[in-house]
C-alpha cells in the first residue's frame, strides 16, 4: 500500500547488502567498532547513501518513501551502532548542508558525503549542554577571513573517524538564538583533537568521541547558510536526525519479537513451551499493537513531509514513542529468554544495551515532551 | 559481443517450502522469490564480460508473470534488456520444454555466449543448460568456476573430484556457472531507477512456435517422511549395549 514494486526493488538489494556486507561483522565491529571509510564507500557506490539529495551532488533526487525503506532495511543490523553511524552521515551531518549550505559546501563536503569519500559527524553536545543546546559555549570569532573555534564537544558519533563535523558554535556573545553558526569543521585541521574516544554500555559497533578544538581556524566559506542562524538551522536538521529512528525502530521490534517468539517455541518449561502461556503471549501482542501505531505514525510523517507540511510535533511524538517502545521490548524480551538472554552470545542482549540510547540521543524523552507541549501551546 | 544470460526465479533460499495437499506443486502463498543463485553468477560473469569487451547482455527468462521482477533485477545490475517468454501453458514446465523455448528466443538473438546457472534451486533437475546448447547446436562446458577469453576462443575451469579440468572452446558456447565463479554485484540505487526503463520483450510459446505438451511431468509431490524418532540402548554394561547395537543395525537398519 505504502511501496510499489521499485521500491521493493530497491529494499530487495538494500537487504542483501545488510546480510552479506554488515551483519556478518557485526560480532567483529562490537569488539573493534565499525571500519567506516571502507563501509561507506561500498554505500555510496551503490547509492545508498545520498537517496533525497540532488543529482548534482551524486544524489538520487528521490522522495522520503525511498529513504525511508533504507531506514527501514538498516533496521535489520544486528544491534544499533553501525545503523547510528549510517544515519548520522546521510540524515544527522549533511541535511543542513543540502538545504541551507552554498554551492561550494555542497560540492566540496556534501558529494563526498554522498559517495562515501568522506565520514561525517554531526558536533552539537558539549560537556556542559546536551539537552539545553542554548547553553553550548564552543565559540568561532571571524578573524582575518577565519573563524577562529575555541571549545570542546563530546558523546560525538563517528568523532574519531570522521573528515569533517557539521558544528554547532557560538559565534556572538549577543543573547537571543542569533548568535550562532553552524560550521563544517573538516577534522584534519591544526589545532583540532580527538580527546578520548569513549567506552560505553552500548552501541559498541559505533565510535563516539570527545572532541577539543584549540585556536582551529576555519575558513570563511565553511559557513553554513548566515553566521547568525545556525541555531535555527540544526533545529531544523534536528528534524531529519529524530525521524531517522523511527523505520528502524519499528523493524528492530518487530525482529526482537520474531525471534523471542521462536525462542519461546522451542523452550519447554514445567512441561509446555514457554509460547503457550497466556502471560508471555498477551505481552507480546502488545508490544506489536504499540509498534504497528509507532509504524502508521512514521508512514503519516511521511505523508506529511511529502506534501511539505511541518511535521515537528509528530516526529517529537515519534522519537519518544521509539525510545519507550524499544527499550520496554529489548528488556522484555530479554527477560523471557531467561539467563540466555543474560549471555552476551544471545543477540537480544546487544539491543537491550543498545536500546537504551533511543530514550537520550538525538534529545531525550522528556525534551520531547516538552517540544509537544509547546507546540500544543502549554 | 553478444552476450545471453538465462535466469529462473525460484523461491528464496530461506523459504519455508510446503507441498500443496494434493500433491500438485509447492504452495506458493506467502514465498519470497529471488533470481536462482547460480543465475547471478551467469548474470556478473555477463556484465563482467561485456564491461572487459564491450557489447551488450540481453537477460531471457521462462517463467510466469512475477518472474519479470528477476528479470528486472538483472537490468539493474547492468544488463540491456530482457526477454520474459510467459504463458500459463508453461508454468511449471520441463527442462526439455523450458530449453526449447529459451533456445527459440536465443535463436533470434545471434549470441557469442550464453550463461545458464548450473541448475536452479527450486527443481533442482540440472539439465536446462545442456539441452539448450544440444538443441542450439553449440558446444557446452558445465560447471565452471573461471573463465577466460582470448582469441575468439573461451577457456574454462572445471573443477573434478580432486583435479581442476582446463576446458578450451570456440564460440559461440553455453557456460554452465558454478560457486566460486564470481561474486556478483549488488543492484545500485541509480541501476534499479534505470532498470525501469530498459525494455523488456513478452512472448508466449505461440509466438515462439514451440511445442508446449512436456516431456516429463512431475505426477505427484510429497514431502519427506518425518524422521521417525532416535533409539537409546539402555543398560549397564557397555560389552552387551555394544552387542545390541550390532544386532539392531543388522536386523532392523539393515546397514551392516
Ligand atoms: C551514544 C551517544 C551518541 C551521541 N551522539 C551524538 C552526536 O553524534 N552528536 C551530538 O551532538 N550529540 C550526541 N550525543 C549526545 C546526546 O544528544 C545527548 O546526550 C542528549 O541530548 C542529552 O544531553 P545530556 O547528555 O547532556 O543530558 P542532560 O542535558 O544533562 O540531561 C540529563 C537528563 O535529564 C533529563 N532532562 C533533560 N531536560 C529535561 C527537561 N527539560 N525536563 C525534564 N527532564 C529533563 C533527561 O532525562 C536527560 O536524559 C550522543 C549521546 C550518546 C549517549
Amino acid at each position: 500500500m505504502y511501496f510499489d514494486e521499485t521500491h521493493e526493488a530497491f529494499r530487495a538489494s538494500i537487504r542483501r547488502f545488510v546480510d552479506k556486507e554488515i551483519n556478518p561483522y557485526m560480532d567483529e565491529w562490537e569488539e573493534t567498532t565499525a571500519p567506516l571509510h571502507e563501509l561507506f564507500k561500498k554505500m555510496g557506490d551503490l547509492g545508498f547513501l545520498g537517496i533525497r539529495y540532488d543529482p548534482k551532488y551524486g544524489g538520487q533526487g528521490l522522495d522520503y518513501w525511498y529513504e525511508t525503506v533504507m531506514l527501514e532495511e538498516i533496521g535489520r543490523i544486528h544491534g544499533m551502532g553501525v545503523s547510528t553511524a549510517i544515519a548520522v552521515q546521510t540524515n544527522m551531518a549533511t541535511p543542513a548542508i543540502a538545504a541551507f549550505g552554498s554551492e561550494y559546501l555542497k560540492e566540496t563536503y556534501l558529494k563526498p558525503a554522498i559517495t562515501g569519500d568522506m565520514v561525517t559527524a554531526i558536533a552539537v553536545t558539549e560537556p556542559d549542554a546536551g539537552s539545553d543546546v542554548f547553553a553550548i559555549k564552543s565559540k568561532a570569532i571571524k578573524k582575518n577571513g577565519y573563524y577562529v573555534l575555541n571549545g570542546s564537544k563530546t558523546y560525538i558519533t563517528n568523532g574519531t573517524q570522521a573528515d569533517y563535523l557539521t558544528l554547532l558554535a557560538k559565534t556572538s556573545d549577543e543573547p537571543g538564538y542569533h548568535s550562532f553558526g553552524l560550521f563544517v569543521v573538516p577534522t584534519n585541521l591544526p589545532g583540532f583533537h580527538v580527546s578520548k574516544k569513549l567506552d560505553k554500555l552500548g552501541l559498541r559497533s559505533s565510535d563516539t568521541a570527545e572532541l577539543f578544538f584549540d585556536n582551529v581556524k576555519i575558513p570563511a566559506e565553511n559557513v553554513i547558510g548566515d553566521d547568525r542562524e545556525g541555531f535555527i538551522c540544526q533545529m531544523k536538521q534536528f528534524q531529519h536526525e529524530r525521524f531517522a529512528v523511527l523505520p528502524g525502530t519499528c523493524v528492530g521490534v518487530d525482529n526482537m519479537i520474531a525471534m523471542t517468539v521462536d525462542y519461546l517455541r522451542q523452550r519447554i518449561v514445567f512441561g509446555k513451551p514457554l509460547i503457550t502461556k497466556q502471560v508471555l503471549r498477551h505481552r507480546l501482542a502488545g508490544w506489536l499493537m504499540r509498534n504497528e501505531a509507532l509504524r502508521q505514525l512514521t508512514y503519516h510523517i511521511v505523508k506529511m513531509k511529502m506534501e511539505g507540511l511541518d511535521a515537528t510535533k509528530e516526529v517529537s511524538m515519534g522519537k519518544y514513542l521509539a525510545g519507550q517502545l524499544i527499550s520496554e521490548v529489548a528488556g522484555g524480551c530479554l527477560q523471557m529468554y531467561g539467563g540466555m538472554g543474560f549471555m552476551n552470545e544471545t543477540l537480544i542482549s546487544r539491543y537491550f544495551r543498545d536500546a537504551r540510547i533511543m530514550s537520550i540521543g538525538g534529545g531525550a524523552d522528556e525534551v520531547m515532551l516538552e517540544i509537544i507541549a509547546r507546540l500544543e501551546g502549554f | 559481443m553478444n552476450i545471453v544470460a538465462c535466469v529462473k526465479q525460484v523461491p528464496d533460499t530461506e523459504a519455508l517450502i510446503k507441498v500443496k495437499p494434493d500433491g500438485s506443486g509447492i504452495d506458493e502463498g506467502g514465498i519470497k522469490w529471488v533470481m536462482n543463485p547460480y543465475d547471478e553468477y551467469g548474470v556478473e560473469e555477463a556484465l563482467r564480460l561485456k564491461e572487459a569487451k564491450g557489447g551488450e547482455v540481453t537477460i531471457v527468462s521462462v517463467g510466469p508473470a512475477r518472474a519479470m521482477e528477476t528479470i528486472r533485477t538483472a537490468l539493474a545490475m547492468g544488463a540491456e534488456k530482457g526477454v520474459h517468454v510467459s504463458d500459463p501453458l508453461l508454468d511449471n514446465t520441463d527442462a526439455y520444454t523450458t530449453a526449447a523455448a529459451l533456445a527459440a528466443v536465443i535463436k533470434g538473438l545471434n549470441p557469442d555466449i550464453i550463461f545458464c546457472g548450473q541448475r536452479a534451486i527450486d527443481d533442482d533437475s540440472g539439465q536446462v543448460g545442456s539441452i539448450l546448447a544440444a538443441i542450439l547446436g553449440i558446444p557446452q562446458v558445465t560447471i565452471v568456476t573461471k573463465l577466460e577469453m582470448a582469441d575468439g576462443k573461451i577457456k574454462a575451469i572445471k573443477p573434478i573430484e580432486g583435479a581442476q579440468l582446463v576446458i578450451e572452446s570456440t564460440l559461440p558456447c553455453v557456460i554452465t556457472t558454478q560457486k566460486g565463479l564470481n561474486e556478483p554485484r549488488y543492484a545500485s540505487l541509480p541501476g534499479i531507477m534505470k532498470a525501469k526503463k530498459k525494455p523488456v520483450d513478452v512472448k508466449n510459446a505461440a509466438a515462439l512456435g514451440i511445442a508446449t505438451e512436456p516431456k516429463a511431468k512431475v505426477a505427484k509431490m510429497t514431502p519427506p517422511p518425518d524422521r521417525a524418532p532416535g533409539k537409546i540402548i539402555a543398560g549397564d554394561d557397555p560389552a552387551a549395549k555394544a552387542a545390541e547395537l550390532v544386532r539392531l543395525l543388522r536386523e532392523e537398519a539393515k546397514v551392516i
